[in-house]
């Protein structure tokens, strides 16, 4: 039995443990081997074997007085952009060098409070900057999947499992956890769930807390589930929403039961279909995918609907001027004082320089340096205030549109996983990756991206259900319908148990 | 808009970033890059738009102001690089000398 637990999506697990076919302990043990065999992956910056299995051991000791939680005995990969306590946190920076926070976020306190086992912390792009995992301090992370062999042409290189989740995406992806936190910013958990084949969702700014989760762009900053099943980002979201007075911008609204949302009933559902999506030069294969994930939607009874989103065009410029402006105020608190690296100076300002220098890769560097630039006196109306201003704009062709329709499908990312090196000489290149994300962070929108098709070359694609704002049940209600129509049932080359 | 090297050194002094010389050229064109990207922004009419900080609801919410937490100068001053102890207990953060 063990050899196949991890191959169990987290509502089959819950299941199996309700029916005591299994106990926490012996699954855990399983996905403790499961994270060991998948090391050639990096997905993990920290395991944490020893928490995970006392962690499981109170589980069973739970369900045995009778007192199970909702995720008892479930094991999480975290990513390393939640303060866990007592637990290195590292923001995939040399900057948190040897920082052990001394509390934990409210969303794992909230996962470890319903019962979750964590097996350690996933690797991400330096302070959640990036979209292919290439730019943490502990290296990369590998896509599990790769090209298929007789469609790779002889280019065979690792691939990236996208970014800034990468960990997170790669260790479901491989088995090597059940379900993982990520974080969303621009798209860091819906582009890496679309590049590793699995489900991520982005709840609505507001729903789940970020208190202690590391700071990159605090007005874009969304965390989320990442998982196997549409089903098992509806369980995992049940347990990490709900409002937190320690975060101001948390929203004090009831957490509904969103697996009890999930009816497969989408007749008469409006669908829009974004025209300015249809970007320039859009690969053939991710525009057939989407014609054919309108055509599932349909077929369920939906009525699609083409709508206008006119300022989708300038929505990631004005994501690369609010993200970095918000970045170079959020990480000046790393000065060597407080917390991790410092290098001595011979003054105070001189060890901030060296300490940051050393501290900060290049792509933060990069972001910061912007960041302080548009918001420098003389520049921020013409770059901050514009950029806002076009925000503002966005957000209301979404706000126009849900006048006409219910939710929008759309693709998750313009291309498949690249290659390991691919796009890291252009930052712009690399930036492109988001567009079809950003909106839903400039906007604040719950999105879901949900495996729907593979590429030419055997890798998997993604598409997206953008809904209004607080309606994540009606957002999984779609997801899981076309999570049914596209039976994506393809595995990675690379998965745990079969090492 | 281009950046120099001036410039670049300017920012990364605000910043709090020591540069080295061989890398404020390569910077300043990378920057420049980005810069003259997101300027395509002037584009759009935003004249009935006003700036957008956030999706919140607006208003910040309030709550009586009193003491939620601390009392634990340990465990904060536990991932400090360097910290002192004082007399009292209470402990701080050290730094270099500021005041000769």
């Amino acid at each position: 039995m063990s050899g196949s637990l991890t191959a169990l999506s987290l509502a089959e697990a819950r299941d199996g443990l309700g029916r005591r076919e299994f106990s926490a302990r012996e699954l855990t043990e399983s996905y403790v081997s499961a994270v060991e065999a998948a090391r050639p992956l990096n997905a993990f910056i920290t395991e944490t074997p020893d928490h995970a299995l006392t962690m499981a051991e109170a589980a069973d000791e739970r369900r045995a007085r009778g007192m199970t939680l909702p995720l008892d005995g479930i094991p999480i990969a975290v990513k390393d952009l939640y303060c866990t306590k007592g637990v290195l946190t590292t923001a995939g920076s040399h900057i948190l060098d040897g920082f052990r926070p001394p509390y934990e976020s409210t969303v794992t306190d909230k996962l470890w409070q319903a019962g979750a086992v964590m097996l350690g912390k996933a690797n991400l792009d330096e302070f959640a900057m990036g979209s292919s995992n290439t730019t943490s301090f502990y290296g990369p992370v590998e896509n599990p999947w790769r090209k298929q062999a007789q469609r790779h042409l002889g280019d065979n290189r690792p691939l990236v499992p996208g970014g800034s989740s990468g960990g997170s995406a790669a260790a479901v992806a491989a088995h090597a956890a059940v379900a993982a936190t990520g974080t969303d910013t621009g798209g860091s958990i819906r582009q890496p769930a679309s590049f590793c084949g699995i489900v991520g969702l982005k709840p609505t700014y507001g729903r789940c807390s970020r208190w202690g989760v590391v700071a990159y762009a605090s007005s874009l900053d969304h965390p989320g589930p990442m998982t196997r099943t549409v089903r098992d980002a509806a369980i995992m979201l049940r347990a990490m929403a709900g409002h937190d007075p320690r975060d101001s911008t948390s929203a004090p609204l009831p957490v509904p039961d969103y697996e009890a949302a999930l009816t497969g009933d989408i007749r008469g559902l409006r669908v829009g279909v974004p025209r300015e999506y249809r970007a320039d030069g859009m690969p053939g294969e991710i525009e057939a995918l989407w014609r054919q994930g309108i055509e599932w939607l349909r077929a369920a009874g939906a009525e699609p609907v083409e709508i206008s989103l006119p300022h989708t065009k300038y929505a990631l410029a004005a994501y690369y001027i609010i993200a970095p402006a918000e970045a170079s105020s959020n990480l000046a608190r790393y000065d060597g004082v407080r917390f991790g690296l410092r290098v001595d100076g011979a003054n105070l300002d001189e060890m901030y320089e060296l300490t940051r220098a050393a501290g900060f890769g290049a792509e933060v560097r990069r972001r910061v340096l912007i960041g302080t630039y548009v918001l420098s006196a003389g520049y921020y109306d013409a770059y901050y205030l514009k950029a806002q201003r076009v925000r503002a704009l966005v957000a209301r062709d979404f706000a126009a549109a849900f006048e006409r329709v219910d939710c929008i499908l759309a693709p998750t990312a313009p291309s498949a996983a690249f290659a390991i090196g691919e796009n890291s000489d252009d930052p712009i290149a690399m930036y492109l990756n988001d567009v079809f994300t950003v909106p839903a962070n400039l906007a604040g929108l719950p999105a879901i991206s949900v495996p729907a098709g593979l590429s030419a070359e055997g890798l998997p694609l993604g598409l997206q259900i953008i809904g209004r704002a607080f309606d994540e049940e009606g957002v999984l209600r779609a997801g899981e319908v076309l999570e049914s129509a596209a039976q994506f049932r393809h595995q990675p080359s690379f998965v745990a148990e079969r090492r | 808009m281009g950046l120099d090297r001036e410039a670049v050194a300017h920012i990364a002094a605000l910043a709090r970033i020591r540069l080295t010389e061989a890398e404020l050229e390569p910077l300043a064109a990378e920057l420049s890059q980005i810069l003259t990207w997101v300027e395509q922004l002037n584009e759009v009419d935003t004249s009935g738009a006003a700036p957008m900080a956030s999706v919140a609801g607006s208003g910040l919410p309030m709550r009586e102001d009193l003491v939620t937490d601390g009392g634990c100068p340990d465990a904060i001053l536990g991932n400090a690089p360097r910290s002192a102890a004082s007399g009292g207990g209470a402990g701080f953060f050290a730094v270099p000398k500021v005041i000769e």
